[in-house]
């Protein structure tokens, strides 16, 4: 079984990653962008066959390591 | 008065801190992080500078997971004193021993200068041999050390005087110009500067000195 994790920075802390690829979007005429935010994609392949038992271990997981949750939010995708 | 001093593969100012550590007369013992239990008689230890494990996932989270920080927590759990620096400083966040977190500098650049910091609290082992609002100067050299936390978290720390060092000239982009802050207990710093690199007239500064001066008096003295 395989889960996907997607980590971002939470609404409100500043994504200065995010700021500079707006700017150079901009830079590049594509217009018309609101908002830019950078974040990471984790792509976990698990022993686990039971997708309720994968995604409590891989919030067990992201509360642990792969989440700093004072800055990051998380979401998890059972595929 | 016993120091150890945590290497992580990636440390890189380890060395430095045991020299500054030396220089103030403690006597300094380096530990591996795959040790899973400190030596026994340890006064502070030292959670020093670099990119343990090449600064991956974030900076610090790694080197937090690590069976020694395990036991770095245990220590100061137990009223133990824990110094990180820079990197050392990303590591106590992601543990959890000291609040908040650092994020990538505000405009991006790693920034390595020479930097003016202001001392905000004396009260403190590592602070007392300054004088509370004094001017100096100490290298920084880091990319991740925008400091972050919850509006209530630094209401907390100024009331409860727990910021140890400030930026005068914010280089980060900081809540509250943080450079350093101090535990609940006082007895474990986290600051991104470099006081390491500040212990010798060859390094160009010293203010660094007073800091280690004060911690392994206090500890010789107790």
């Amino acid at each position: 079984m395989k889960a996907r994790v997607t980590v971002m920075l939470k609404n409100g802390v500043l994504d200065p990653q995010g700021e500079a690829v707006h700017h150079a979007l901009d830079a590049l005429g594509f217009d018309g962008v609101n908002g830019v935010r950078q974040g990471k994609v984790i792509l976990l392949d698990l022993a686990e066959t039971d997708a309720a038992a994968a995604e409590k271990t891989v919030g067990e997981m992201c509360e642990k390591l792969l989440a700093n949750t004072v800055i990051e939010s998380y979401q998890i995708e059972i595929l | 008065m016993k120091v150890g001093i945590v290497v992580f593969p990636g440390s890189n100012c380890d060395r430095d801190l045991e020299v500054a550590f030396r220089a103030a007369g403690a006597d300094v013992t380096m530990i591996w992080h795959k040790e899973t239990s400190l030596p026994k008689g340890l006064d502070v230890i030292g959670v020093p500078g670099g990119f343990s494990f090449g600064d991956y996932l974030r900076c610090g989270a790694i080197a937090a997971q690590s069976p020694i920080c395990r036991a770095v927590v245990g220590h100061a759990d137990a009223g133990g004193y824990v110094l990180g620096v820079c990197n050392g400083f990303q590591v106590l966040t992601e543990t959890g021993l000291l609040p908040g977190a650092l994020l990538r500098n505000a405009n991006l650049k790693f920034v390595c200068k020479n930097t003016p910091l202001k001392v905000a609290t004396a009260d403190s082992a590592y602070t007392a041999g300054y004088e509370s609002g004094q001017d100096i100067m100490m290298p920084i050299a880091h990319h991740d050390g925008n400091y972050i936390a919850d509006e209530d978290t630094i209401s907390r720390l100024k009331a409860e005087d727990r910021i140890a060092f400030t930026y005068n000239d914010n280089p980060n982009g900081s809540m509250a110009d943080i450079a350093g802050i101090l535990s609940e207990n006082r007895r474990v710093l986290g600051l991104m500067p470099h006081p390491e690199r500040a212990v010798d007239g060859k390094h160009g500064g010293t203010d660094g000195q007073a800091l280690f001066r004060a911690v392994v008096g206090a500890m010789q003295h107790a």
